[in-house]
């Protein structure tokens, strides 16, 4: 277990998790506010790559790529919420997650359909393709890195926007009591679209920015949008803050437990057991993580909502 | 004077009653009818939607008047098979073995993960219930002696007591039949109960329930036990069926397809469990026959369904006879 491959799993762990705080910003807000399971909030990921592959391959140029894709994903998004979702408010959890599983099974077949089966990738952009000298022997890619500013400034604009502006005010209300809100007056299924269209787009901004260092594939969204939910349950449903500090817990935990779990195992065990129990244990250790978040504090560690 | 609650409620129950009986008398005829076509095709299929009607209806049991909605019942299922692999692997080949492992198996992971899961409500009681069951996920992956990732095939069925009662497909199919209408007639008991309406009280308004005395947590906590329990004579029966057992039994996905067949045959009924397992099995072998792009029907159709078919087809049926359904 040496220092330098500590520091690059740490930083590895803070890619990870500032990936899923984007990805858990737009869920926790929509459930928060509207009350609403969206199961396909990860396809939104799959989609924005995907998304960023064609238009890349029309334009040839990153940047163009990014707003294009991110374009045609809230576009689409709203779509979605003008086609579906809107009618699923008012029914309960169960009937949500069934129909937006029926968004999904659509739509991981759709992206089969159009683009293939066959995993896609997206180039990095060439000024940022390299790697840098982190520390003397300390390589690190420059695209990760990149990641990790992207999302951390996301997050700084967030906390901005949600705490600072009118908006953000009217959003941390409907997170507290919606009828409330919408009792004073206020258009929340309006406040809810902005917020959807919002959490859309934060969705298919980290599929586009995973998508150079990941295989863009029909199913991709499946497995983060798990990790998403395991985020903004520990968080804490509706709270941001809560979403980002356990994005980054969960990242950090992921990543160091599947690098170190047989290391640390072998400290007190013999190295064949150690060898087979450890990546058994690093794959659990985020849901043991949850488990043991929700049996001290079941509605996670920031609850938004006054009601238990 | 107001009618009594179980007055109110008898003509609606007999009409279950009657379509409950109506199902298994057509499934106990399959066998009949296809001997002479000799379409084993069919046989296993019917054979295999039994098996997940049993998880379906112990799902239904704690997601209709538990309002426990659980989103790892896959695990549950997924431990039984694990068990039957587990001792076949060990040469341990009969069911009066296998079948109490199982069951205890699965029982014994519902109390566990029940005590911590039963401390949330809501949303977080489904998460919850997915994070137990993705853990049973990773440590049967783990398990490189038994397969890991890949799982292992099981040489034979089960014996019982030393006879080889479930060598047939034949005789599966009806061994299969036997146990869904046991964990069907169980869970109606179980309903019907005073049990089950203390559950169903607490789904309603569980403070209320507890200053009236009852210790809710114990109640609930003991039907997500037999429900637990249920779906682990499932998993037996379907390492038997399918002579395989593998990690995928337990995957959330597999636990989400239970949640659509309660759905589709409509929450607490029990008998709609079953009708709707049958459907998503069918409409998938259909649908799956009919094109490899099945999945973009498939989805939509599901949306179609939560829509406009509330209540699932048992509400649907019972809209359309003109009753109400409550």
């Amino acid at each position: 277990m040496s220092t330098s491959l500590l520091i690059v799993q740490t930083l590895n762990g803070l890619q990870l998790g500032v990936l899923l705080f984007l990805i858990s910003a737009g869920l926790t807000l929509v459930f928060g506010v509207m009350d609403f399971i969206n199961l396909a909030h990860g396809v939104q990921y799959m989609l924005g790559a995907y998304l960023s592959v064609m238009f890349y391959a029309m334009t040839g140029s990153f940047l163009a790529a990014l707003a294009l894709a991110l374009l045609a994903a809230l576009a689409f998004g709203l779509l979605l919420e003008f086609a579906v979702f809107r009618h699923l408010y008012e029914r309960d959890h169960l009937e949500q997650v069934i129909a937006t599983l029926g968004v999904i099974l659509f739509l991981n077949q759709g992206v089969k359909f159009v683009w293939g089966p066959a995993p896609l990738s997206l180039p990095i952009p060439e000024a940022l393709s390299g790697t840098i000298v982190l520390m003397p022997g300390i390589l690190y890619p420059v695209w990760r890195l990149v990641i990790i500013g992207s999302g951390l400034i996301v997050a700084l604009l967030l906390y901005f926007l949600v705490s600072r502006t009118r908006v953000g005010m009217l959003v941390r209300a409907g997170a507290t009591n919606a009828p409330m809100v919408s009792a004073l007056g206020v258009d929340i299924r309006r406040l809810f679209m902005v917020v959807f269209g919002f959490g859309t787009m934060l969705a298919a901004f980290a599929g586009i920015m995973i998508a150079p260092i990941l295989s863009v594939e029909p199913g991709m969204g499946d497995t983060i949008l798990i990790l998403a939910f395991v985020v903004i349950v520990i968080g804490g449903i509706g709270s941001i803050r809560g979403a980002f500090l356990a994005a980054l817990l969960i990242g950090l935990v992921d990543t160091l437990g599947r690098s170190f779990a047989v290391d640390i195992l072998r400290l007190f065990m013999a190295p064949s057991p150690a060898r087979t129990v450890g990546p058994a244990i690093a794959s659990m250790l985020i849901y043991l993580l949850m488990a043991a978040v929700l049996y001290f504090r079941p509605t996670g560690l920031f609850p938004a909502k006054g009601r238990s | 004077m107001t009618p009594l609650p179980a007055a109110a409620r008898a003509p609606r129950l007999s009409t279950a009653d009657a379509i409950a009986l109506a199902i298994f008398a057509i499934l106990a005829v399959i066998p009949l009818v296809t001997r002479f076509g000799a379409e084993s095709y069919l046989l296993s299929l019917v054979t295999r939607i039994m098996i997940f009607a049993i998880a379906a209806v112990s799902l239904d049991f704690i997601v209709g008047y538990g309002a426990l909605v659980s989103f790892g019942h896959a695990a549950f299922v997924g431990l039984g098979a694990y068990a039957v692999g587990i001792l076949a692997f060990h040469g341990l080949n009969d069911a009066t073995l296998a079948l109490p492992a199982a069951i205890l198996l699965s029982a014994l992971f519902a109390f566990v993960t029940g005590i911590v899961c039963q401390r949330t409500k809501g949303v977080y009681f489904i998460m919850i219930t997915l994070a137990f069951s993705q853990m049973a996920f990773f440590i049967a992956s783990s398990l490189s002696l038994y397969g890991g990732d890949d799982g292992m095939t099981i040489r034979a069925r089960n014996t019982v007591a030393g006879f080889d009662l479930m060598g047939s497909d034949g005789a599966l199919y009806y061994v299969v039949f036997l146990f869904l209408a046991g964990a069907y007639l169980l869970c109606r008991a179980f309903v019907a109960s005073r049990f089950g309406r203390v559950l169903r009280g607490a789904r309603q308004n569980p403070a209320r329930m507890a200053t009236m005395g009852y210790e809710v947590f114990r109640y609930q906590l003991a039907a997500y036990v037999i429900s637990g329990a249920l779906a682990g004579v499932a998993g037996f029966l379907l390492a038997n069926a399918t002579a395989f057992v593998s990690p995928a039994y337990m995957a959330w996905q597999r636990s989400g397809e239970l949640i659509i067949m309660v759905m589709l045959g409509g929450i607490g009924t029990l008998y709609g469990a079953i009708v709707g397992t049958a459907t998503f099995l069918l409409t998938e072998e259909w649908l799956s026959g009919l094109t490899e792009q099945w999945k973009m029907i498939f989805g939509p159709f599901l949306i179609l369904v939560v829509l406009f078919a509330r209540g699932g087809l048992a509400g649907l049926t019972a809209r359309l006879l003109g009753r109400r359904h409550d």
